[in-house]
Protein backbone atom coordinates (compact mmCIF):
# COMPACT_ATOMS: atom_id res chain seq x y z
CA UNK A 1 0.00 0.00 0.00
CA UNK A 2 1.26 3.00 -1.09
CA UNK A 3 2.34 5.60 1.93
CA UNK A 4 0.07 8.56 2.71
CA UNK A 5 2.12 11.79 2.46
CA UNK A 6 0.61 15.45 3.29
CA UNK A 7 1.87 18.42 1.83
CA UNK A 8 0.76 22.07 1.98
CA UNK A 9 -0.85 23.51 -0.54
CA UNK A 10 1.91 26.00 -1.56
CA UNK A 11 4.94 23.29 -0.78
CA UNK A 12 5.61 22.53 -4.99
CA UNK A 13 5.74 26.84 -5.10
CA UNK A 14 8.07 27.07 -2.02
CA UNK A 15 11.04 27.59 -4.25
CA UNK A 16 9.31 29.83 -6.92
CA UNK A 17 7.54 32.11 -4.17
CA UNK A 18 11.59 31.90 -2.52
CA UNK A 19 13.02 33.18 -5.59
CA UNK A 20 11.04 35.53 -6.08
CA UNK A 21 11.30 37.68 -2.83
CA UNK A 22 13.56 40.60 -2.35
CA UNK A 23 14.63 41.00 1.06
CA UNK A 24 13.75 43.90 2.70
CA UNK A 25 11.75 44.66 -0.66
CA UNK A 26 8.81 42.23 -0.53
CA UNK A 27 9.05 38.32 1.17
CA UNK A 28 6.98 35.76 0.04
CA UNK A 29 6.14 32.74 1.21
CA UNK A 30 3.81 30.20 2.97
CA UNK A 31 3.06 29.77 6.43
CA UNK A 32 1.43 26.24 6.09
CA UNK A 33 -0.83 24.36 8.52
CA UNK A 34 -2.09 27.19 10.38
CA UNK A 35 -5.05 26.45 12.97
CA UNK A 36 -8.78 27.78 11.21
CA UNK A 37 -12.07 27.39 12.49
CA UNK A 38 -14.92 28.56 11.61
CA UNK A 39 -17.15 30.31 14.10
CA UNK A 40 -21.27 31.07 13.77
CA UNK A 41 -23.45 32.40 16.29
CA UNK A 42 -25.84 35.11 17.14
CA UNK A 43 -23.83 38.17 17.86
CA UNK A 44 -26.40 39.73 20.38
CA UNK A 45 -27.10 36.22 22.18
CA UNK A 46 -25.39 35.32 25.46
CA UNK A 47 -22.99 33.03 23.83
CA UNK A 48 -21.25 35.41 21.90
CA UNK A 49 -19.98 36.96 25.58
CA UNK A 50 -19.44 33.26 26.63
CA UNK A 51 -17.30 32.81 23.62
CA UNK A 52 -15.77 35.77 24.01
CA UNK A 53 -15.09 34.99 27.77
CA UNK A 54 -13.82 31.55 26.67
CA UNK A 55 -11.09 33.50 24.15
CA UNK A 56 -9.88 35.99 26.69
CA UNK A 57 -11.03 38.48 24.12
CA UNK A 58 -14.87 39.93 22.72
CA UNK A 59 -15.44 38.81 19.34
CA UNK A 60 -15.10 41.78 17.16
CA UNK A 61 -18.42 43.13 15.65
CA UNK A 62 -16.88 46.10 13.80
CA UNK A 63 -16.55 44.96 9.94
CA UNK A 64 -13.43 44.11 8.33
CA UNK A 65 -11.25 44.36 11.92
CA UNK A 66 -9.78 41.40 14.48
CA UNK A 67 -8.50 40.65 17.93
CA UNK A 68 -5.74 39.28 19.12
CA UNK A 69 -7.00 36.76 21.66
CA UNK A 70 -4.01 35.30 23.50
CA UNK A 71 -2.45 33.37 20.71
CA UNK A 72 -4.98 33.18 18.85
CA UNK A 73 -6.62 35.73 16.38
CA UNK A 74 -10.32 35.97 15.79
CA UNK A 75 -11.11 37.62 12.39
CA UNK A 76 -14.53 39.10 11.36
CA UNK A 77 -15.69 37.19 8.15
CA UNK A 78 -19.33 38.54 8.99
CA UNK A 79 -21.67 39.79 11.10
CA UNK A 80 -22.35 36.74 12.15
CA UNK A 81 -19.22 34.82 11.38
CA UNK A 82 -15.68 35.04 12.43
CA UNK A 83 -12.66 33.01 11.59
CA UNK A 84 -10.65 31.59 14.60
CA UNK A 85 -6.53 31.36 13.49
CA UNK A 86 -3.79 29.62 15.38
CA UNK A 87 -0.62 27.65 15.41
CA UNK A 88 -0.71 24.26 13.89
CA UNK A 89 -2.26 21.62 15.14
CA UNK A 90 -4.44 23.99 17.64
CA UNK A 91 -7.70 22.99 15.97
CA UNK A 92 -9.12 20.11 18.24
CA UNK A 93 -8.95 21.89 21.50
CA UNK A 94 -9.95 25.10 20.12
CA UNK A 95 -13.33 23.78 18.34
CA UNK A 96 -14.34 21.94 21.65
CA UNK A 97 -13.38 25.29 23.97
CA UNK A 98 -16.15 27.01 21.44
CA UNK A 99 -18.80 24.19 21.15
CA UNK A 100 -18.44 24.56 24.84
CA UNK A 101 -19.35 28.08 25.23
CA UNK A 102 -22.31 28.06 22.89
CA UNK A 103 -23.46 25.75 25.31
CA UNK A 104 -26.01 24.36 23.03
CA UNK A 105 -27.41 27.41 21.37
CA UNK A 106 -27.86 27.93 17.71
CA UNK A 107 -24.04 28.34 16.22
CA UNK A 108 -21.75 26.14 14.28
CA UNK A 109 -18.08 25.52 15.07
CA UNK A 110 -16.02 24.02 12.46
CA UNK A 111 -12.66 23.36 11.78
CA UNK A 112 -11.62 24.49 8.73
CA UNK A 113 -7.76 24.65 8.96
CA UNK A 114 -7.64 22.75 5.63
CA UNK A 115 -10.07 24.68 3.50
CA UNK A 116 -7.00 28.22 2.92
CA UNK A 117 -3.44 28.35 3.10
CA UNK A 118 -1.57 31.25 4.10
CA UNK A 119 0.80 33.21 1.92
CA UNK A 120 2.76 35.77 4.44
CA UNK A 121 3.41 39.02 1.74
CA UNK A 122 5.79 41.27 3.82
CA UNK A 123 7.94 44.42 3.17
CA UNK A 124 7.85 48.24 2.30
CA UNK A 125 6.64 46.88 -0.90
CA UNK A 126 3.93 45.05 0.36
CA UNK A 127 0.86 47.78 -0.25
CA UNK A 128 1.77 48.49 -3.91
CA UNK A 129 2.25 44.58 -4.58
CA UNK A 130 -1.02 43.39 -3.58
CA UNK A 131 -2.60 46.51 -5.58
CA UNK A 132 -1.81 45.15 -8.62
CA UNK A 133 -4.52 42.41 -8.05
CA UNK A 134 -6.69 44.00 -5.26
CA UNK A 135 -8.20 47.20 -5.82
CA UNK A 136 -8.78 48.00 -1.76
CA UNK A 137 -7.17 50.93 -0.11
CA UNK A 138 -4.23 49.10 1.59
CA UNK A 139 -2.90 52.23 3.12
CA UNK A 140 -2.10 51.32 6.62
CA UNK A 141 -4.50 54.96 7.30
CA UNK A 142 -8.02 52.65 5.75
CA UNK A 143 -6.02 49.39 6.54
CA UNK A 144 -4.05 49.43 9.62
CA UNK A 145 -2.73 46.62 11.96
CA UNK A 146 -5.33 43.93 12.35
CA UNK A 147 -7.48 45.43 9.55
CA UNK A 148 -8.93 42.26 7.60
CA UNK A 149 -11.25 41.94 4.64
CA UNK A 150 -12.80 39.28 2.42
CA UNK A 151 -11.83 40.32 -1.57
CA UNK A 152 -10.94 39.71 -4.96
CA UNK A 153 -6.80 39.42 -5.20
CA UNK A 154 -5.99 37.95 -8.70
CA UNK A 155 -9.42 37.36 -9.42
CA UNK A 156 -8.81 34.67 -6.71
CA UNK A 157 -11.66 34.98 -3.39
CA UNK A 158 -9.18 35.60 -0.68
CA UNK A 159 -9.27 36.84 3.10
CA UNK A 160 -6.36 39.63 3.83
CA UNK A 161 -5.33 40.02 6.82
CA UNK A 162 -2.66 43.02 7.95
CA UNK A 163 -0.58 42.41 10.59
CA UNK A 164 0.67 44.41 13.69
CA UNK A 165 4.23 45.09 13.40
CA UNK A 166 6.62 48.46 12.05
CA UNK A 167 6.94 46.83 8.61
CA UNK A 168 4.07 45.88 6.24
CA UNK A 169 2.96 42.15 6.43
CA UNK A 170 -0.16 40.71 5.16
CA UNK A 171 -1.54 37.61 5.42
CA UNK A 172 -3.00 36.65 2.63
CA UNK A 173 -5.70 33.62 3.29
CA UNK A 174 -6.41 31.40 -0.04
CA UNK A 175 -8.36 28.34 -0.93
CA UNK A 176 -6.44 25.32 -1.20
CA UNK A 177 -7.00 24.88 -4.60
CA UNK A 178 -6.12 28.29 -5.73
CA UNK A 179 -3.42 28.90 -3.66
CA UNK A 180 -1.03 27.91 -6.67
CA UNK A 181 -2.70 30.03 -9.06
CA UNK A 182 -2.25 32.43 -6.84
CA UNK A 183 1.14 31.83 -6.47
CA UNK A 184 2.23 31.78 -9.49
CA UNK A 185 0.56 34.96 -10.18
CA UNK A 186 2.61 36.43 -7.06
CA UNK A 187 5.90 35.44 -8.78
CA UNK A 188 5.11 37.14 -11.73
CA UNK A 189 3.76 40.71 -9.95
CA UNK A 190 6.81 40.42 -8.12
CA UNK A 191 9.80 40.17 -10.81
CA UNK A 192 9.89 43.75 -11.36
CA UNK A 193 11.17 44.09 -7.75
CA UNK A 194 13.88 41.36 -8.15
CA UNK A 195 16.82 40.65 -10.59
CA UNK A 196 15.15 37.37 -11.37
CA UNK A 197 13.12 37.28 -14.37
CA UNK A 198 10.63 34.94 -13.49
CA UNK A 199 9.08 34.30 -16.71
CA UNK A 200 12.03 34.06 -18.67
CA UNK B 1 -17.90 49.19 -13.11
CA UNK B 2 -19.86 49.93 -10.67
CA UNK B 3 -19.05 50.86 -7.06
CA UNK B 4 -22.08 48.85 -4.64
CA UNK B 5 -21.97 50.10 -1.55
CA UNK B 6 -22.03 46.44 1.14
CA UNK B 7 -24.07 47.58 4.25
CA UNK B 8 -20.93 45.70 6.02
CA UNK B 9 -18.16 46.26 4.07
CA UNK B 10 -18.60 49.68 2.43
CA UNK B 11 -18.28 50.37 -1.10
CA UNK B 12 -16.81 47.78 -3.36
CA UNK B 13 -15.98 46.33 -7.04
CA UNK B 14 -19.14 45.21 -8.74
CA UNK B 15 -17.24 42.64 -9.69
CA UNK B 16 -17.41 40.99 -5.69
CA UNK B 17 -21.02 40.85 -6.05
CA UNK B 18 -23.83 38.68 -7.69
CA UNK B 19 -27.03 40.32 -8.82
CA UNK B 20 -30.32 39.28 -6.77
CA UNK B 21 -32.50 41.05 -9.39
CA UNK B 22 -35.68 42.99 -7.96
CA UNK B 23 -36.18 43.44 -4.45
CA UNK B 24 -39.40 42.79 -2.20
CA UNK B 25 -40.63 40.08 -4.09
CA UNK B 26 -42.36 37.78 -1.57
CA UNK B 27 -42.32 34.00 -1.68
CA UNK B 28 -46.33 33.02 -2.01
CA UNK B 29 -48.34 33.05 1.13
CA UNK B 30 -49.35 29.30 0.20
CA UNK B 31 -48.12 28.20 -2.94
CA UNK B 32 -50.85 25.09 -3.81
CA UNK B 33 -53.73 27.99 -3.84
CA UNK B 34 -52.08 29.25 -6.91
CA UNK B 35 -52.96 29.19 -10.73
CA UNK B 36 -50.50 28.16 -12.90
CA UNK B 37 -51.20 32.10 -14.05
CA UNK B 38 -50.14 33.50 -10.79
CA UNK B 39 -46.94 30.82 -10.33
CA UNK B 40 -45.83 32.64 -13.61
CA UNK B 41 -46.57 35.82 -12.90
CA UNK B 42 -44.62 34.86 -9.37
CA UNK B 43 -41.64 33.01 -11.11
CA UNK B 44 -40.97 35.02 -14.43
CA UNK B 45 -42.36 38.17 -13.65
CA UNK B 46 -40.33 41.43 -12.84
CA UNK B 47 -40.66 45.40 -13.16
CA UNK B 48 -38.39 46.90 -15.64
CA UNK B 49 -38.31 50.80 -14.86
CA UNK B 50 -36.46 53.12 -16.36
CA UNK B 51 -35.27 54.51 -13.48
CA UNK B 52 -35.37 53.76 -9.85
CA UNK B 53 -35.66 50.54 -8.95
CA UNK B 54 -34.97 48.23 -5.57
CA UNK B 55 -32.83 45.06 -5.98
CA UNK B 56 -31.13 42.59 -4.20
CA UNK B 57 -27.19 42.00 -4.23
CA UNK B 58 -25.05 39.25 -2.47
CA UNK B 59 -21.66 40.30 -1.69
CA UNK B 60 -20.83 37.17 -3.01
CA UNK B 61 -16.44 37.48 -2.80
CA UNK B 62 -17.24 39.50 0.87
CA UNK B 63 -19.13 39.16 3.56
CA UNK B 64 -21.40 36.43 1.87
CA UNK B 65 -24.68 38.78 2.86
CA UNK B 66 -27.85 39.72 0.88
CA UNK B 67 -28.72 43.15 1.16
CA UNK B 68 -31.13 45.72 -1.07
CA UNK B 69 -30.59 48.71 -2.41
CA UNK B 70 -32.39 50.92 -4.97
CA UNK B 71 -30.23 51.67 -8.26
CA UNK B 72 -31.29 54.16 -10.92
CA UNK B 73 -31.18 51.56 -14.45
CA UNK B 74 -30.57 55.03 -16.40
CA UNK B 75 -27.47 56.23 -14.83
CA UNK B 76 -26.55 53.28 -12.44
CA UNK B 77 -26.22 56.03 -9.79
CA UNK B 78 -27.15 54.23 -6.00
CA UNK B 79 -29.85 55.98 -4.62
CA UNK B 80 -30.03 54.54 -1.40
CA UNK B 81 -29.91 51.53 0.50
CA UNK B 82 -32.80 49.87 2.01
CA UNK B 83 -33.08 47.59 5.17
CA UNK B 84 -29.49 47.66 5.39
CA UNK B 85 -28.01 45.50 8.52
CA UNK B 86 -29.71 42.20 8.72
CA UNK B 87 -28.50 39.12 10.49
CA UNK B 88 -29.34 35.70 9.50
CA UNK B 89 -30.73 36.07 5.85
ZN1 LIG C 1 -19.95 42.74 2.45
Amino acid sequence: MAEIRGESPLAPRAKLLAEASVPDVLELGEIPFLTQVALRLDPEGAEAARVGAALGAPLPLAPGTSVVAGDLLVLWMGPDEWLVMGEQGRAPEVVSALTRSLEGEHGAVVDVSGQRTTLEVAGPRAEEFLNKGCPLDLHPFSFGPGRCAQTLLARTEVALLRRHGTTPVFWVLVRSSFARHLAGWAADAAAEYGARDTLA
Amino acid sequence: MMSIPCPWCGPRDEIEFHYGGQAGVAYPQDPHTLTDEDWAQFLFFRDNPRGAFGERWLHAAGCRRWFSLRRDTVTNRILDRHDTRTVGQ
